[in-house]
């Protein structure tokens, strides 16, 4: 194992994150003869069958806070989310043009009608819209799920000129199972001491992998880890808080760091939740396409994109968030627009009320410039829980 | 000074008269009730088991067009509801916090069921969910795949009839107390089947110059029994039997189309538009078309509960879960923006239409998400200018008459000098 400091480590995926080239991916691409790359918007797609056909999954999560959208906004009335319109950008402006297909999953209407967008624009390009299922029962979720899964597996079999075997899929089942793992591993670590990771670099890391092939993002998950316990960190008095809403429209990283300085150590998110989507390992053995789709139906984390059967479970997953990490309270950041997150919010802030719960809400796009009254609320909120044990 | 009494037509008052009995039988308290949607609703389904029919977007209609949606809007706001987000489900939610009465006076009573039929809009899922919260009642869902590559696959159609088999039937069956009977449902699809012909008769006379009818303002009321609790009923029979007279007589007549202001004295312009009216300026908004001269001879929002004039689908009795399934799928909203785009740009051509114009509205992202595209993509395809303006479903805030008239006048001008250039003009109003 190397013996990178958390700075070169922070560097490496800080270059990562600004690349609106993506570079990296590029480089994957071109480094062996018929290799392909598919996007994937938010919030899940299982990478696994991608990564089984040979190909690079790459998580494309809008233009970020720097890029100029200038195209994109002839595509969409103000008052729509930010990233379909710098998603565009990225793509008229050839910045996609090395991406030989596209991932839309079933996340809300937006996202579905730019699966429609990209058909119409880029004629020659893969695209996939993924449905998943809303009903849970294996023999009636499970089975659409499963066919959906085949569909999929058949559309990129065919793309890559070869076939994709079920021992392929265990594969990169088994690959991805131990990237989850580690992802798992910085959370907890994060958690446990938010000092020493700060949540800025978590970010940064867990955005690393929606560029780097997996085996390459768990070895850097493992050298952070390995180089985050040697640095010399003080530890500030901050609360505990879980950041929700922010699934797919990313903030700006200024808003991230803004919260921290403010006085709020962010000790778990669902920035990225691709990576932690499914809760548990993925059965090896077996049906690779039923393990799959097991995992989804049983064992995958509750968010405004999925319906919840029971009422009653409504909010659990966050609920048990907030106790496994110790949080003090909540910060909902959603994005301007969002559907899911806004509609969802008013139904998880009453399980918070109940419970008497802290919370602060917000808003952002991810070319948010002003951080101030953002720091000036989230830090209130971090006095109110410090000096007062809000609400 | 007060507007000119609206003019109606038979057909709209028959209409308006059944819509206000399925108001009466929802608050009547004698029968079991179900909350669904719109689109893809299983009207024939409820049937079989004696549930009423109540749809939360027509309540927001009636609220809208009666005024009242803005103070329910801003209720739902104070109690922590986004500005962002849809305004049907907010004057809904308002709706619940200002006593939940219905368009006919009375109250709502708590739904028996919510039958979430998640069919071409992802805020349906949210906004059940928030029902569910309030009214603490079975909540049933049944899950429509969007039909992504245009066209419905096999395994989407197996999806949907196994949960209409083992989850909602059986949930229908156990609110109700009534067993499932298939015969009933055939027979109610077979009268589906027939209301249909004649409705699909109806909006093909559209095609006619100068056209009978106004296929959008008017639509909307053409459209009411099918999309609402009549479908599958010898009412609905009745009405379309009743409206193809209608139209007939005035086809013979050779009159333009019928508007609240009358009879348009001349057909000037011949539009399609897409996207749902606005309806807290519904009679300002179609009166701004009316001194034009400007008539709507298709629209994509009498597609918006089934989709029957484009590849021809009618309920069938010897598929009866099948049918129910493919109506589902075939919703406008749950179909790929390459397939709006050519329903739409067919409609320019068959209907000889001056060009494209999009109402986009703010808080329905199902349509409005990718219409910039879909404008650019049909003007491309039938060389019609398109034009673009933006209002809201139900929320008087967003309803700006000076901004869509200036919009609307700079069209028609376009349009104008088009014509008087006989060729191509700039296409962006």
């Amino acid at each position: 194992m190397s013996t990178k400091n958390v700075k070169e480590i922070v560097e490496f995926c800080q270059a990562i994150f600004e690349d609106i080239n993506f570079t990296k991916a590029r480089e994957w691409k071109e480094a062996v003869p018929g290799r392909k790359v598919i996007g994937y918007m938010p919030v899940y797609v299982p990478r696994e069958i991608i990564h089984a056909a040979g190909m690079l999954p790459l998580g494309i999560l809008g233009g970020g806070a720097d890029m100029e959208v200038i195209h994109g906004d002839a595509y969409y009335q103000s008052y729509i989310c930010r990233i379909p319109r710098s998603t565009i950008e990225l793509a008229i402006t050839g910045r996609l043009d090395f991406v030989d297909g596209m991932m839309f999953p079933s996340i809300c209407d937006v996202i579905r009608n730019l699966s429609g967008i990209w058909q119409l624009l880029f004629k020659d390009k893969y695209v996939r819209y993924f449905d998943t299922p809303q009903n849970f029962d294996d023999n009636v979720g499970g089975i659409f799920y499963g066919n959906e899964l085949r569909e999929l597996k058949e559309g990129l079999s065919k793309l890559g000129g070869r076939e994709i075997r079920d021992a392929d899929i265990r594969r990169s089942i088994a690959i991805y199972n131990e990237n989850r793992l580690m992802v798992n591993k910085v959370y907890d670590y994060r958690s446990n001491a938010p000092w020493k990771a700060p949540s800025a670099e978590v970010y940064l890391l867990m955005r690393a992998g929606m560029v780097l092939p997996p085996e390459e993002h768990t070895r850097l998950m493992q050298e952070y880890l390995a180089a985050a316990e040697t640095e010399n960190r003080s530890r500030r008095d901050n609360c505990r808080v879980v950041l929700t809403g922010a699934f797919c429209e990313q903030p700006p990283l200024p808003l991230i760091k803004s919260l921290e300085m403010a006085g709020c150590y962010i000790v778990d998110d669902d920035f990225m939740l691709v990576n932690r989507w499914i809760l548990g390992e993925v059965s090896t053995s077996g049906d690779p396409i039923a393990n799959l789709a097991s995992a989804f139906l049983h064992h995958s984390a509750q968010t405004a994109a999925k319906y919840e059967v029971d009422m009653k479970e409504k909010g659990s997953y966050l609920l048990d968030i907030i106790r496994k990490r110790r949080a003090d309270g909540v910060i909902f950041a959603a994005p301007s627009f969002c559907d899911p997150a806004l509609l969802d919010q008013p139904m998880m802030v009453s399980r918070l009320e109940a419970l008497k719960i802290p919370y602060i809400t917000m808003q952002y796009a991810e070319n948010s410039g002003q951080m101030q009254p953002i720091r000036e609320q989230a830090g209130t909120f971090a006095d109110s829980i410090k000096l007062w044990g809000a609400p | 000074m007060s507007k000119p009494e609206v003019v109606k037509s038979n057909s709209q008052i028959v209409q308006k008269e059944m819509i206000r009995r399925n108001y009466d039988k929802i608050t009547s308290g004698r029968v079991k009730v179900s909350s669904t949607f719109v689109p893809g609703n299983l009207n024939e389904l409820l049937m079989c088991f004696d549930i009423a029919n109540n749809l939360p977007e027509i309540n927001a209609i009636q609220n809208a067009m009666s005024k009242k949606s803005g103070e329910m809007i801003t209720e739902a706001e104070r109690s922590g509801h986004s500005e962002d987000v849809c305004t049907y489900v907010k004057a809904d939610i308002g709706m619940m916090a200002k006593g939940n009465i219905a368009p006919n006076g009375k109250p709502f009573p708590s739904p028996d069921m919510l039958l979430l039929s998640y069919t071409g809009c992802f805020t349906f899922l949210k906004w059940f969910e928030l029902l569910r919260e309030q009214y603490k009642c079975p909540t049933v869902m049944l899950h429509v795949p969007y039909a992504a590559d245009g066209h419905p696959t096999k395994n989407m159609r197996d999806y949907i009839v196994k949960q209409l088999r083992e989850e909602v039937i059986p949930a229908m069956e156990k609110i109700s107390g009534i067993k499932f009977d298939i015969d009933r449902l055939r027979e109610y699809l077979r009268k589906s089947a027939k209301a249909e012909d004649d409705l699909v008769w109806m909006l093909e006379q559209s095609k006619r110059k100068p056209s009978p009818i106004d296929c959008y303002f008017g639509g909307v009321y053409y459209m009411g029994p099918i999309f609402t609790a009549f479908r599958g009923t010898d009412e609905a029979i009745d009405y379309y039997k009743l409206l193809r007279g209608e139209i007939e007589e005035r086809i013979k007549l050779g009159l333009c189309a019928q508007t609240p202001e009358g009879e348009m004295p001349e057909e000037k312009y011949r539009l399609v538009v897409e996207g749902p009216p606005n309806w807290t300026s519904f009679r300002d908004f179609w009166q701004m078309f009316y001194e034009a001269g400007a008539v709507v001879v298709a629209s994509s929002y009498t597609k918006v509960g089934g989709v029957y004039d484009y590849d021809n689908f009618r309920h069938d009795p010897d598929q009866p879960l099948e049918s129910l399934a493919e109506y589902c799928l075939g919703v406008y909203t749950n179909r790929n923006l390459p397939t709006r785009v050519d329903m739409l740009a067919r409609n320019v051509v068959e209907y000889e239409a001056d060009g494209l114009l999009i109402n986009s509205i703010k808080s329905c992202n199902s349509f409005s998400a990718g219409q910039l595209v879909i404008m650019r993509e049909v003007e491309k395809l039938t060389g019609k200018p398109g034009a673009f303006i933006e209002t809201d479903l139900v929320d008087p805030r967003y309803f700006s008459a000076a901004n869509v008239k200036n919009r609307l006048e700079s069209y028609f001008q376009m349009i104008d000098q088009k014509r008087r250039a006989g060729g191509s003009a700039a296409l962006a109003a």
